[in-house]
């Protein structure tokens, strides 16, 4: 009809009509494409993802973001890294504008009258602090407001006035050990981390772990690796023919590389996805392995069963076997104990055992056994690494030795065995004998040696037995097939626990083992949070890690384990570091485990009362008798594995005064004190008002909507306001024997949270200052990621709007505030730190044999913390804050046992940067720290990464630095990233290499290059010989279960389906926390975009079978709770969820959609109210080889996987207010 | 023979993680604004589910796209023009806003300005349309990564029609996504359906828009569209629709949800095809016929006659040159395995879809083979987890052979090249099961998998 109507051109068959012109309408979409510029950043968010992103502006606003595709390439035969990204950073630019930022400083209205009022009678403004938190009445009434709005809009002046008056008033009463700063993973933006820690640092405050603290550190990768992570960059995922993915959902938590995993299946990869649910990855998995939550560790054991069986005892697979010996601690050697009359396999054999005392640090001189059948001391061991005489004898190089992996290998073994006793932890406990677990004892045989008096067998023996794969002639119990499910190791066994069906279990391990075979190593196991947040995560990676091991797969190009959690590489490692640790003007800092600090300082040690026997062997000595894991905590501290902040019941300061004052060295001042009494370690008494952290300060983090474990314990002690615990304290009996109690409970210990954030979270909601901060789209920083091997950076697209500032402003303003109030109170004070026995030093020598030591002398450094005295400036903090201080060039820098000299790039820095007037570098903007960082490190300057090489060379005795020579001459520079996304240098802060344009993998510089790995055999190690570990029963790979809730905390049985008293069903199940896809933990979750996309608010996944049994539909809003807290949520219901399991994706804040809870008639809580810490004795070992504190390397994990919660459908009609 | 180009999209369905990368950045960059709220031009759906708007592609409802009348020839499945003038102020098979959804936010405020109070503060939702309380019961993506809900799974249009019955059971558990924008199809119903010449197919590249000057907001074009990708702008009173970005392609970039692809599986390039033949293909009285008639209706760049007469049509050289360089064509025909969106509509999408190859190496193992064997890996297409009969209800009108060909090919590109890179062997076997050779196979490895930037777009 038209074309009566209308003139033009009618096509033959009169369906179409040709027009021309009319285009006008058109102008709407092409004006608003059109843009003034477009400006190169990124976000600081902790998923690791470190995408280059293009922020677009048009009149002076921003207004959307797309991914940069400009990284370089990885070649002609690999995908590309473009473009990376989610939806959850394309829709950023959503807060910038939205009515959720933080456009002015805050403060409580409780807070503000109080200070205003104490500010009119002293005008002192520490001393007017002083008058508010020193009257109770006063303190508890603000305390008591936090959390319950009533923010009002306050000045910089006034805030920064506050902030910096209550710390010089904490420093002069209690120490500054008492402040402490929580901002995590620097990597997602270097100098806004450092900034605040430099600050810290230089005050003497103390900054908390967060890699431990997360859950996210693997501590089976210290213990087995002697390192704290390092993994494959995504692209090497390309070159895996096998990629099992265990316990890691790639699409929704590796979004911007998934895709090398989705297209490495075109090249033939073979993808196993391991996971409880039918999850996101299954789409792209060839097989979907669904197994009961928590219960991983029993099928990598029976896949262990299967590869030791099938390529090494009944076939010998040569690679394996020489990849075995070489880099494994399999072929050395270990006693078998009988001390208590059941042996048991003891301690590694060395050389002080055979009789070379004289040799240096012989006791860590761990010995093998040798074709010959001696025992041989071979080189790179911890010993030689630290002992002068050993230089260039650190290494791999075996000469003449040759390694054997079984003691029946002997030409000359005379077919003597040892029946020994393994413990076991899978059975179900006996009634009364709740405490001992559901442990027992598995006894079998190894073919033994007899060496110096001692009888022996090898690493690789014990492995064989703790697997139950049997040979003949040995005695004990043994499966006599793969079929056999009447004892611990195999893949029959493995299905009791893990519902797995033996035949996939076998088909797996098998795949897994011939293809790595077949490609020389190129099988991968990529893990994540799913396997990784369980209490007992170390045992249950050990298994996956045993894998990767006896096929020859680690430090190979498309092979061993790709672990993702939290894992984000600060690749420019030590420029930050020392530009974070304030190292150029003052060391050690005071770094500390934030697991253990929340733990004590949120007061759930007071309800947790873990006997530390319930988790030991049924071969255990009794060291834990008696005990609970809280006490294990508290001697750990003392010995000075961990450290621990506030570390005395005294201010520090005041302990160096009084030495002086006494004519004494400080160090033995505090031995005499803590001899004759009168000096404590306030973890003993960490309710003692002399041992509250007094001011915390939380920038880049979210604590109290996202990680804090133990949430509701957070509100009520910490701060002192509501909240919905609902456990009862320890009872007596059951308390911490170490540990002062106080019959009532502190609340409200800390006197100020201050918190800068560009949005608002529970964090600020619950803060007593509130400081804006600008956002990722406007400042300067550094962005790096283990995830692909760039360096690049933020930059702003607009200067900060309203009264933001950057994090860098923030503390450059906090500190000159600091220093006008600390020349009144404080002037130049010197403090004593106490810090642990530290990994990569000869600290790691402190514990021979890992005998702890009992009632031994006290002595700094090797049976209690080190002490060392240091300056402190406190009027000229933010002189020293903004300048380079002299100690870079006097002492240069040390990363993993590397030092670096800087001597040419700081005189270069003095011209780029300027300098002060005493000729300090200026590190006074935010682009100047950026180059610093990229000046000292290796990775970002190819003359520090050469010197760096040189340097392990000598040590070593190995080629190396041809490593790094190609980029002798090259220096990223900040301006350098400001253009494009920067390859890295290969460099000695890193285990891996570039060279050549490779992909990155961990350890192929220890494979190829022979550099021992930082262990105690330096070798890769199955076995642990720790005292600790024994009474653990984890000596070795081990399968042990979830924590029994039931069983030791009363919390309601999972599966138990009861009423609840409104008469409604309820159930009780696994409550699980995986990340989530519309998220990246808190941040984005209450972003408007990604509550459109997914149901507007906090939901519970769960399984039709589970919905039914408490009558609950689809969006219908349910409450979840146990002796933790209370949630409440809308339930998701889907079948792709197993019966018994649900899951609350991390992490859902309180703040959006969130009603108040019939439980507690109190506002509905987070994830994380639904959890506790609980401390695991074995990530408290310390000073003995890779088991020796390193900030975010090894400490306990604020685990949080093994939770069971009671769920019902409750009141429809929900209240918010 | 008239030659046209048309700018069109393959998208590999195999590669898709379901992020909604693409979904978010088109949002942001093109109905991030009020009267828009609820309108996603680029949306991914996890499917089985119902769907944005739900239930669009059930056609028996809302009746898009186009049918054949008594005489085998094409009529708008709804009536022509003259009846839907005759209801234009009434329009039944116009979706509601709660079958897209209630768009909302939250009252953010009160985070920061809550007075002191019992409680801690919380952000409630509001409804966008009448800015009142609401509880928050659908979204334009309700059913994401359920694999279909208990409560809607009767809903899926596809799993209706199919014959085999589906499960929402734990262990047959299976689910892909469907990223969708506008087909900007050959023959495209919306700009048939409007009353008011507003709606328009750009000659130089096909790209079909609505021109906001002449829309007079009869929203016909809506209820023609049988994808449901014409929009309905509630302040403006105009229809709004996906532009293919033209301000992009305009000046040689992808469109936004292409280039933001995280899981670089879009394709853009442009093809040739006749527009005399569109009509006749589309009449096709055989629904099983219609992607193969679709397929002859685009050209041959490289024919000469097809250059000639591009020339004589006066499209450019460099035209030309890119639509020999098109990773369309080769997808679509030169490797037949991209497969078109409901070609049983007739509108002639024109943005294609590789499916997905969902599990399959266990189907094999289960029954005791060896599932890396390539044979067997054929033999059990059929049984894969994603049911075929479901993916031919979306891209082949429900005839599952061209479906089962798309899917062997890939697995034939699987087991050839894992022998490639684990030993170096070149089974010519396996490539020529699927009627391919082994080059042939490396190429569209090369397209697929390495998929270079320059070769994506």
């Amino acid at each position: 009809m038209g074309r009566f109507l209308r003139r033009g051109e009618t096509s033959d068959d009169l369906r179409a009509m040709f027009l021309s012109g009319g285009r006008q309408g058109d102008v709407f979409y092409r004006d608003r494409w059109s843009h003034d510029k477009v400006v190169r950043s990124t976000h600081g968010v902790n998923c690791t993802g470190s995408c280059s992103w293009k922020v677009y502006v048009k009149d002076g606003i921003i207004t959307w973001e797309t991914q940069q595709t400009d990284y370089p390439s990885v070649g002609p035969d690999s995908p590309e890294y473009e473009p990376r990204g989610c939806p959850r950073g394309a829709a950023f630019s959503w807060y910038t504008y939205s009515p959720t930022r933080v456009r002015y400083p805050y403060i409580r209205d409780v807070l503000a009258k109080l200070y205003r009022e104490a500010k009119a009678a002293h005008p002192d403004p520490v001393e007017a602090w002083a008058s508010i938190v020193e009257d109770p009445a006063k303190a508890a009434s603000y305390k008591r407001a936090r959390g319950k709005g009533g923010l009002i809009r306050t000045t910089w002046d006034e805030a920064l006035e506050i902030a910096a008056a209550a710390q010089v008033y904490s420093v002069k009463n209690y120490g500054p050990d008492r402040i402490a700063g929580f901002s995590p993973i620097p990597a997602m933006s270097m100098v806004s981390h450092g900034a605040g820690s430099r600050y810290l640092n230089l005050i003497g405050g103390t900054m908390l772990s967060f890699y431990d603290w997360y859950a996210d550190l693997p501590v089976a990768s210290p213990q087995v690796f002697g390192d704290q992570t390092d993994v494959p960059e995504s692209a090497d995922w390309w070159n895996a023919q096998y990629l099992i993915m265990w316990g890691s959902n790639v699409p929704v938590t590796r979004t911007p590389d998934a895709h090398f995993m989705a297209e490495a299946r075109y090249r033939g990869q073979k993808v196993v996805s391991v996971s409880p649910d039918y999850t996101d990855n299954t789409k792209f998995a060839d097989e979907w392995v669904a197994l009961q939550p928590g219960t991983d560790g029993a099928l990598g054991m029976a896949m262990g069963h299967v590869i030791l069986k099938e390529h090494y005892v009944d076939k010998r697979t040569a690679p394996f076997e020489d990849y075995m010996r070489r880099f494994t601690d399999s072929p050395f050697l270990v006693e078998i104990d009988a001390a208590t009359g059941t042996p048991v396999p003891g301690k590694f054999l060395t050389a002080a055992d055979l009789g070379l005392e004289d040799e240096e640090n012989a006791a860590f001189k761990p010995a093998l056994l040798d074709a010959s059948g001696a025992a041989r001391v071979p080189r790179g061991t911890l010993g030689h690494r630290f002992s002068a005489a050993d230089k260039g004898r650190w290494n791999l190089d075996l000469g003449d030795i040759t390694p054997m992996l079984s003691v029946m290998d002997l030409a000359s073994w005379d077919g003597q065995s040892a029946e020994i006793s393994l413990p076991r932890f899978d059975l179900a406990p006996e009634a009364g004998q709740e405490h001992a677990g559901g442990s027992g004892v598995v006894s079998r045989g190894v073919p033994v040696v007899h060496i110096a008096g001692k009888q022996l067998t090898t690493v690789f023996d014990l492995m064989l037995a703790q697997y139950g794969v049997g040979r003949d002639s040995l005695p004990g119990h043994w499966p006599t097939d793969f079929m056999d499910a009447s004892t611990v190791g195999t893949p029959a066994w493995q299905e009791e626990h893990t519902g797995v069906p033996p035949q996939q279990a076998i088909r797996i391990a098998r795949e897994f083992a011939d293809t790595a075979e077949k490609s020389g190593g190129r099988s991968m196991i990529l893990m994540g949070a799913g396997t990784n947040h369980w209490f007992h995560s170390d045992t249950i990676y050990r298994t996956f890690l045993a894998l990767t091991m006896m096929t020859g797969t680690q430090g190979v190009n498309g092979g061993g384990w790709a672990h993702y959690v939290g894992q984000e590489k600060v690749r420019p490692l030590t420029g930050y570091q020392q530009y974070a640790s304030a190292g150029d003007w003052s060391r050690p800092p005071r770094h500390t485990i934030g697991t253990a600090f929340w733990y004590l300082a949120t007061d759930q040690w007071r309800y947790d009362g873990l006997p530390a026997n319930s988790l030991a062997s049924p071969l255990a000595r009794g060291t834990f008798d008696g005990r609970t894991t809280a006490d294990c905590l508290v001697e750990s501290i003392k010995r000075g594995w961990m450290p621990d902040y506030p570390t005395f019941n005294r201010n520090p300061l005041d302990l160096v005064d009084e030495a002086e004052a006494a004519g004494k060295d400080p160090a033995a001042h505090v031995v005499d004190s803590l001899t004759d009494g009168s000096l404590a370690f306030a973890c003993e008494n960490p309710d003692s008002p002399a041992n509250f952290p007094r001011v915390v300060l939380i920038w880049r983090a979210n604590i109290l909507g996202s990680s804090g474990k133990g949430n509701e314990y957070f509100l009520k002690h910490l701060l002192g306001t509501d909240a919905s615990v609902r456990a009862p304290q320890t009872p007596q009996g059951s308390r911490p024997v170490d540990m002062a109690w106080h019959e009532t409970a502190p609340e409200g210990k800390l006197d100020l949270l201050a918190t800068a954030d560009f949005r608002m979270t529970s964090t600020t909601l619950f803060s007593d200052l509130v400081f804006p901060a600008a956002t990722w789209y406007e400042k300067y920083d550094l962005s790096s990621t283990d995830m692909h091997p760039f360096i690049h950076s933020f930059n702003p697209a607009i200067a900060p709007p309203w009264q933001t500032k950057t994090d860098f402003e923030l503390f450059g303003q906090m500190a000159k505030r600091f220093g006008q109030f600390a020349a009144t109170h404080l002037g130049t004070r010197k403090d004593l730190v106490a810090t642990p026995l530290q990994h990569d030093t000869p600290d790691a020598m402190a514990t021979v044999k890992g005998q702890v030591p009992q009632g031994a002398p006290l002595v700094p450094g090797l049976t209690m913390p080190k002490l060392t005295v240091v300056e402190r400036d406190y009027p000229n903090i933010y002189e020293r804050w903004s300048s380079l201080g002299p100690l870079t060039e006097k002492l240069g820098m040390a990363t993993k046992g590397v030092k670096y000299q800087v001597g040419p790039e700081i005189e270069a820095l003095r011209r780029l940067n300027g300098a002060t007037g005493d000729g300090s570098v200026k590190l006074d903007t935010d682009q100047k720290a950026c180059e610093m960082i990229l000046a000292f490190s290796g990775t970002s300057n190819g003359r520090l990464a050469t010197a760096g090489f040189r340097q392990l060379e000598e040590h070593t005795g190995q080629k190396m630095a041809f490593l790094s020579e190609e980029h002798e001459g090259s220096r990223i520079s900040f301006r350098d990233v400001q253009v494009q996304p920067r390859s890295v240098i290969t460099s000695p802060e890193w285990s891996g290499s570039e060279h050549g344009g490779r992909r990155y993998t961990a350890f192929a510089i220890n494979v190829e290059h022979l550099k021992p790995f930082h262990t105690l055999t330096g070798r890769m190690h199955f076995y642990l010989d720790h005292d600790w570990m024994q009474e653990l029963g984890e000596t070795l790979p081990i399968y042990r279960p979830p924590l029994d809730m039931h069983r030791l905390f009363g919390d309601a049985q999972l599966g138990e389906v009861g009423a609840h008293e409104s008469g409604n069903a309820e159930v009780a199940v696994r409550y699980l926390t995986p990340h989530s896809k519309w998220s990246i933990h808190s941040e984005y979750q209450d972003n408007l975009f990604m509550l459109s996309l997914s149901r507007g608010g906090p939901t519970i996944w769960m399984s039709p079978q589970d919905a039914a049994k408490i009558g609950v539909r689809d969006n219908e809003w349910i409450e979840s709770y146990n002796r933790n807290g209370v949630v409440v949520a809308r339930a998701i219901v889907s079948h792709r969820m197993p019966e018994g399991t649900v899951y609350m994706y991390h992490a859902k804040d309180r703040t959006v959609d969130v009603p108040i809870a019939e439980t507690s008639g109190k506002r509905g809580g987070i994830h994380n109210s639904l959890t506790r810490i609980l401390m695991k004795p074995s990530h408290l070992i310390g000073g003995y080889g890779q088991l020796a504190w390193a900030f975010n390397y090894l400490g306990p994990t604020g685990n949080q996987r093994d939770e069971v919660t009671t769920i019902r459908r409750r009141n429809q009609e929900v209240q918010y207010r | 023979m008239k030659v046209m180009a048309q700018m069109s999209m393959v998208m590999n369905l195999d590669k898709c993680i379901g992020c909604h990368t693409c979904s978010v950045t088109c949002k942001q960059a093109w109905t991030n604004r009020s009267g828009v709220e609820y309108v996603w031009f680029n949306n991914v759906e996890t499917r089985p589910g119902v769907g944005y708007p739900r239930t669009y592609e059930d056609q028996g409802k809302w009746r898009g796209g186009w049918t054949l009348n008594k005489r085998g020839r094409l009529k708008l499945r709804d009536g022509g023009r003259l009846h839907k003038l005759s209801r234009i102020f009434s329009n039944p098979k116009l979706p509601g806003i709660q079958d897209y959804y209630e768009p909302w936010t939250y009252d953010y405020d009160m985070l920061l300005n809550s007075p002191a109070g019992e409680h801690t503060p919380v952000a409630t939702p509001k409804s966008l349309l009448t800015g009142k309380d609401m509880k928050i019961s659908w979204s334009a993506n309700w059913d994401d990564n359920l694999g279909g809900s208990l409560e809607t799974m009767d809903q899926d249009p596809l799993l209706a029609k199919m014959s085999e019955e589906v499960k929402a059971e734990y262990e047959k558990a299976f689910m892909f996504y469907l990223p969708r924008i506008c087909e900007h199809c050959l023959n495209p119903s919306c700009v048939a359906s409007c009353p008011s010449g507003a709606m328009y197919k750009r000659a130089e590249d096909g790209i079909v828009l609505v021109d906001q000057d002449a829309c007079r907001g009869w929203r016909m074009c809506v209820s023609g569209c049988p994808y449901k990708k014409v929009y309905f702008n509630h302040r403006t009173g105009k229809a709004e629709k996906c532009t293919l970005c033209y301000p992009r392609i305009e000046v040689g970039l992808p469109t936004v949800c292409a280039e933001t692809c995280v899981g670089r599986l879009r394709y853009l390039g442009l093809v040739l095809y006749d527009a005399d033949a569109v009509a006749a293909a589309a009449s096709v009285a055989d629904e099983h016929q219609l992607l193969d008639a679709q397929r002859s209706v685009l050209l041959d760049p490289n024919d000469p006659a097809v250059i000639e007469a591009a020339r004589a049509e006066g499209i450019e050289e460099d035209w030309i040159a890119a639509a020999q360089a098109s990773p369309i064509w080769r997808l679509i025909r030169d490797y037949e395995v991209a497969l078109p969106l409901h070609p049983e509509y007739r509108t002639m999408p024109m943005v294609w879809y590789i499916p997905p190859l969902s599990p399959v190496v266990d189907v094999v193992t289960n029954t005791g083979n060896d599932g890396e064997d390539a044979n067997n890996l054929f033999a059990a297409i059929d049984k894969l987890r994603i049911p075929v009969g479901y993916l031919a209800e979306l891209f082949t009108a429900g005839d599952p052979a061209p479906v089962e060909l798309s899917l062997r090919k890939l697995a034939a590109m699987r087991s050839y090249m894992r022998g490639v890179s684990l030993h170096d062997e070149h089974d010519e076997s396996i490539a020529n099961a699927v009627g391919m050779s082994g080059a042939q196979i490396q190429e569209m490895y090369r397209l697929l998998a390495i998929a270079k930037y320059e070769e994506r777009y």
